[in-house]
């Protein structure tokens, strides 16, 4: 044979691209609207359904959009996290209220704490449509101008909130 | 007594065969009264990826988002849109990973052509192995080699 390593080389190379297979997260998709303005909508608050209440509300501040629902195990999980965000921070933190029931997710909220300025009701799921939601919790964040800046899917850890989304929203203040 | 068993065992498996069957049917209804429309919506969800069990279509999914997803498509159907309309509107919010028939752009050229390229490439090894054989002459025998030939054809003769 006059190339003895080829069969050892094209091994390597392919565990080169299992390697790397591995430790993509197929799960996590990048948002379609990153650095898109956050889509037209306006929704019922959850606590005080006559009043609506729509990202051009938030104009000109930094703010978090969290989907959450009273239904979704992960938001429990992720939910002192949020807590103590809305404790430490003074950056709005807005609720998706996701297919839910509004009397559940008062409940829930009574039961949990609020970490939310507002939690927006989108019964019907239109809205997360809109933003492409595919899984509950899902967190955005959105600058000044409107534009969604990062997606998070799955639940806010500490790590990923001191590591990436703090600083990201003091980049975006500053 | 046996009897009673067979009775009982075949009135059980019969069941068996029927709920699968029920809950199909159950499935298959479809969710508005026209069947052309329902047609031309699942035609449409078999193009698109459910994100939340990414290797079914929306049109097999049974997640929430599936459906609520098929809904949005009757409901753009029944406004007059376009299938390519729809297919945009999904990607649009979704990401390209949606839609289960890549689209062509830069981005996807070498996973569309990389197919392609590795093939011709392919070709042009074997092309190449193929005519070096047929080139290529056997090296001359040398004087030993010529002589064990010579002794083992002049022995082919003898018993």
């Amino acid at each position: 044979m006059k190339r003895p390593w080829l069969p050892l080389a094209v091994f390597v190379v392919l565990l080169g691209f299992l390697g790397v297979g591995l430790t993509l997260k197929p799960r996590e998709l990048p948002s379609a609207l990153i650095d898109q303005p956050v889509p037209p909508f306006r929704l019922p608050v959850l606590a005080a359904p006559g009043q609506f209440v729509g990202p051009e509300d938030m104009r000109g501040q930094v703010w978090l959009l969290n989907v959450w629902a009273s239904w979704c195990v992960a938001c429990q999980v992720e939910h002192p996290v949020l807590m103590d965000f809305a404790r430490a921070q003074r950056t709005p933190l807005l609720g998706l209220n996701y297919k839910d029931r509004p009397d559940e997710a008062l409940r829930w909220l009574a039961q949990h704490g609020n970490p939310y300025q507002r939690s927006l009701a989108d019964r019907d799921g239109r809205v997360g449509i809109e933003l492409g939601v595919y899984g509950v919790p899902e967190t955005y964040v959105i600058d000044r101008a409107g534009r969604i800046r990062y997606r998070h899917t799955g639940a806010v850890t500490p790590e990923l909130l001191r590591d990436t989304l703090i600083p990201m929203i003091g980049r975006l203040n500053g | 007594m046996a009897e009673r068993f067979m009775e009982r065992f075949l009135s059980v498996l019969l069941l068996w065969v029927c709920v699968p069957v029920l809950a199909l049917a159950q499935t298959a209804l479809p969710n508005s009264a026209d069947p052309a429309l329902e047609a031309r919506v699942m035609v449409i969800a078999e193009e698109l990826r459910c994100l939340v069990c990414q290797n079914e279509t929306i049109a097999a999914s049974h997640a929430e988002l599936a459906v609520d997803l098929r809904q949005q498509i009757r409901s753009q159907l029944q406004q007059g849109r376009t299938a390519q309309e729809i297919l945009d509107f999904m990607s649009q919010r979704y990401g390209d990973f949606v839609l289960y028939r890549p689209p062509w752009q830069s981005r996807t050229l070498l996973l569309w052509l990389g197919p392609f390229l590795l093939l011709a490439w392919a070709v042009w090894v074997v092309t190449r192995r193929l005519g070096a054989r047929g080139r290529s002459t056997p090296a001359p025998l040398s004087p030993q080699e010529a002589a064990r030939a010579a002794q083992l054809l002049s022995d082919r003769g003898q018993p």
